[in-house]
């Protein structure tokens, strides 16, 4: 069914300590919201249906995947946090051993790893191996970059000690 | 490479072109020095840089802060490193001040020779972009710290043969003074001809400072905190979204019922019939992506309709046993008689599926065209090409020069990023939108499903032992769809082997293939090694000492199969439920050999992957812990296609469409361990971004031979075909 509706709500979000008002349609992903409307390009679109991570962003604290997250869902106050919030100068732990580590190669995936990684080290500053496949399983990464990221989140928990 | 003073009355006090607070090096084998220098008016000059959009090598300013431009693509390789690395060594720069940009795309300025003679191209495939620069980038820096040196002489009026460099500095050695290349910049001055540096007067590789040096990547602290631009990443002011909806069979024309209907839905502002699409045009991209998924099209029947990608082995085989000869790759000795004379001959055939590239960033591009349609620009990831305007200007019918390519990251190519249908497409929808610039997304679907894959074939080896075990006799014959595709790595170059005779018998269909990681190593090396081990075994023999028979003749090979035997501890003994396989190969130069170990669950059929060893002989190593993550996420991308992932095609239609159903391998299925070894080597470099992936599905099928006394012939060897495997 096609229908021709101009009404677009104006929603507030709150993403990285910040206020944003956007003119958008309810269903909108909140990722075509941050990256194109606002132009917080660190979160990248790869599937849009949650099963790659690429577009992990933080929600109160949660580990959520923006590209089937409706930006009505959203507007009520609640804390986005995106790659660009993670830390005040790129210096989170995980920032720091993602470098250290050389994990990136493409780097496509890695703003939804580290993402989705700084969300276990929040909730447990040191993951067991097993702990950290089974948070991370749901982010893929094409270049095959798995090996580094255990070391670099294991280094990064080392750190946080 | 030193000159005397006297050679060097020859030289001007023509300054370099001077830009605010330092200098534009114009270095390098790119014609365009004696260009510029050839040009005594200064106007001019500054005229042709403006028209050219020319850039330089390097730029640096007085405070010896370098850009050093490079000129291949960044999708994951590391060429944003490596190549200023190469660049600076000769120079003798100082690291620390130097920041990296992509060139220009100008291939008759940046163009690799690496393709051939008399060609400059700037092309990112094939693992050839560093043995490609790897001479022209050396000399281009080695003319560079000679103009320092140069400049050196002339300020302290000392013979030039005795001074030297260290980085960042000139220095005379007999009286300890120093200058930094900083404070030489305002006195650079352009002989009238660069010396021609031999390789002789390159450095020793023993001498390199920065090549073989771990160098943390310079792509890699973007790469972390968001900022890397990706061509999606563009936000270009005016900018619209385009979106295209192709037709499910390739080759499908598209008839739109609805168009009244998509233009009157909120944001949509153009509707643009193409010939394999519909595309529209909205405000935001969200928008454009609901128009999409309801429009109503009616799509001719194509002549792909009716293909059937698993009946189509059945042709094949008959075409394997009864077709006329086809290409003929390799005709060496008389195979049929070496057959005849064979004690024991084999026969088997493997089988491989459709791949899909399944880069994490779905192609996307952005163009705009100038008002006065005289000019046109791009934003895109792309692996370049034999264009490296990527067929814009014929498209536009423009020259090359109006067109301007922003080069961006790519978030991987792996091939896929070789072809530029996704930058045409573009090109047709910002065709309607001028002066307005359109981003075109295509969705994971859009990407998958009107992908280009690897293609399918069928192997059909055989081969022949004499009285000793020897072999005698090889022959390999691939029929499938895919050109010189299919053709990559049937050769065994390295294996000592009398009789040998490799073919294929093209049978074209419809669907659209293109380059995979590797390209045709992966299918055919599966093919030759798994058949080697099939023969190790029949013969008693252990397939490592096996091999070593066959590499007496090429010691390379067999250094990187004695590396990897030992790193794996081949031929102790293993856990109860495991087994190791081993795999050797050549691609884009490089030699490897590659063992893993592995287990089986007997319930599901699932094959789990432990450890993965490889060596590799990849000549100089530019940068070593690189080239390390290059063979892992090589291994891992190798194991993910070796057991998850296929394109079955039905009628026509693609099956899969997204990551819920084309499955690629994800953490909890990566191995405990990988290891790589690289041997020690003087030569010219060699590509190393594929030499990974292709040693896979070989180890892990001549380990589960091992383990289980039955072969795997057909990728993927995912769980149901194993169990099917292991009942049979």
């Amino acid at each position: 069914m096609i229908s021709k509706s101009s009404f677009m709500p104006i929603y507030q979000l709150h993403i990285n300590a910040k206020q944003y008002k956007v003119d958008v349609s309810e269903k909108t992903p909140v990722l075509w919201v941050i990256r194109e409307h606002l132009g917080l390009t660190g979160t990248k679109y790869g599937c849009g249906i949650g099963q790659c991570g690429s577009c992990t962003i933080h929600v109160d604290g949660l580990a959520v995947k923006a590209c089937t997250l409706p930006v009505e869902n959203v507007a009520k106050g609640q804390k986005i946090k995106t790659i660009e919030g993670l830390s005040e100068n790129a210096d989170h732990p995980l920032q720091l051993s993602w470098i250290e580590a050389q994990v990136p190669q493409c780097g496509y995936c890695q703003s939804g790893q580290i993402m989705q990684a700084a969300t276990l080290l929040a909730a447990k500053s040191s993951p067991t191996h097993e702990e950290i496949v089974s948070h991370m399983n749901g982010n893929i990464c094409r270049c095959g970059t798995y090996m580094r990221i255990v070391k670099a989140i294991k280094m990064a928990s080392e750190q946080m000690k | 490479m030193d000159k005397t003073p006297k050679e060097k009355q020859g030289i001007s006090r023509r300054k370099f072109l001077k830009n605010a607070g330092g200098v534009t090096l114009f270095i390098g084998a790119s014609g365009l020095l004696s260009q510029v220098v050839a040009c005594r008016d200064k106007k001019k000059v500054k005229a042709i840089l403006k028209k050219q959009q020319l850039t330089a090598w390097i730029e640096m300013d007085t405070d010896g802060n370098m850009t050093i431009y490079n000129p291949a693509a960044e999708m994951g390789q590391g060429s944003m490193t490596s190549l200023p690395v190469i660049f600076a060594e000769e120079m003798d720069a100082d690291w620390s001040k130097v920041k990296v940009k992509f060139s220009p795309q100008i291939a008759e300025i940046y163009g690799s020779e690496g393709w051939g003679p008399n060609r400059k191209i700037m092309l990112s495939a094939g693992s050839r972009v560093t043995q490609g620069y790897y001479n022209m980038l050396r000399k281009a820096g080695a003319q560079t710290r000679y103009l320092f040196l140069l400049a050196a002489a002339e300020k302290w009026q000392l013979p030039i043969e005795e001074l030297s460099t260290i980085p960042g500095m000139v220095m005379h050695l007999g009286s300890g003074k120093k200058i930094a290349y900083a404070a030489l910049v305002n006195d650079l001055v352009i002989p009238d001809t660069l010396p021609d540096i031999s390789e002789s007067q390159l450095k020793d590789p023993k001498d390199f400072r920065l090549i073989g040096t771990v160098i943390p990547r310079t792509d890699i602290p973007e790469k972390v905190d968001g900022s890397a631009k990706f061509a999606g990443d563009m936000q270009v002011p005016g900018m619209v979204y385009g979106v295209i909806e192709r037709g499910r069979i390739h080759g499908a024309h598209p008839e739109l019922q609805n168009e009244k209907a998509v233009l009157e839905m909120p944001g949509v502002i153009k509707v643009v019939p193409l010939d394999h699409g519909i595309g529209i045009i909205a405000h935001s991209i969200e928008q454009a992506l609901t128009a999409k998924g309801l429009l109503q099209i009616n799509w001719s029947n194509p002549k792909a309709s009716g293909f059937d990608s698993q009946e189509i082995y059945g042709n094949y085989r008959n075409i394997a046993t009864k077709g006329a000869v086809g290409n003929i790759v390799t005709d060496k000795g008389d195979v049929k008689l070496a057959f005849k004379n064979a004690v024991k001959t084999y026969e088997s055939d493997y089988l491989n599926d459709y791949v899909y590239h399944a880069q994490m960033e779905p192609l996307n591009a952005i163009v705009q065209i100038a008002e006065d349609k005289n000019s046109a620009e791009v934003w895109v990831g792309t692996q370049q090409g034999f264009d490296s305007k990527l067929g814009v200007p014929d498209l536009l019918n423009l020259p090359p020069e109006n067109i301007k390519i922003n080069m961006c990251y790519l978030g991987g190519g792996f091939g896929r990023r070789s072809m530029t249908d996704f930058v045409l497409e573009c090109t047709l929808l910002a065709k309607e939108m001028i002066p307005k610039p359109v981003k075109l997304l295509w969705t994971r679907q859009d990407d998958l499903t009107y992908g280009a894959y690897r293609p399918i074939s069928l192997q059909r080896l055989k081969a022949g032992v004499d009285a000793s075990g020897k072999l005698t006799g090889f022959s390999h014959v691939i029929v499938g769809n895919g050109d010189n595709l299919l053709a990559s790595g049937i050769k065994n170059e390295y294996y000592d082997i009398d009789n040998q005779w490799a073919e294929l018998r093209i049978q074209p269909n419809e669907t659209r293939l293109k380059h995979w990681r590797a390209v045709g190593h992966g299918p055919n090396k599966f093919a030759i090694e798994s058949m080697i081990d099939e023969i190790a075994k029949d013969q008693n023999a252990d397939p490592v000492a096996f091999r070593k028979q066959l590499m007496q003749k090429s010691p390379r090979a067999l250094a990187t199969l004695e590396k990897a035997a030992l790193m794996a501890n081949w031929g102790a003994p293993l856990q109860e439920g495991r087994a190791k396989g081993v795999a050797f190969l050549e691609r884009s130069g490089t030699l490897s050999t590659g063992i893993c170990e592995i287990s089986l669950n007997h319930e599901s059929g699932k094959i789990k992957v432990h450890h993965f060893w490889s060596a590799s002989d990849a000549g100089v190593i530019i940068q070593p812990d690189n080239v390390k993550a290059q063979m892992e996420g090589g291994i891992i991308m190798g194991m993910s296609s070796t057991l998850l992932e296929r394109i079955s095609i039905v009628d026509g239609v693609v099956q899969e469409s997204n990551f819920n159903d084309y499955r690629l391998l994800r953490m909890e299925d990566m191995p405990e361990s990988i290891e790589t070894a690289l041997i020690d080597s003087s030569n010219p470099p060699k590509g190393v971004g594929e030499s990974g992936t292709p040693l896979v599905a070989c180890a892990i099928a001549n380990a589960f031979l091992a383990l289980t006394g039955k072969s795997l012939r057909h990728l993927p060897f995912t769980p149901e075909k194993v169990l099917g495997v292991l009942k049979s």
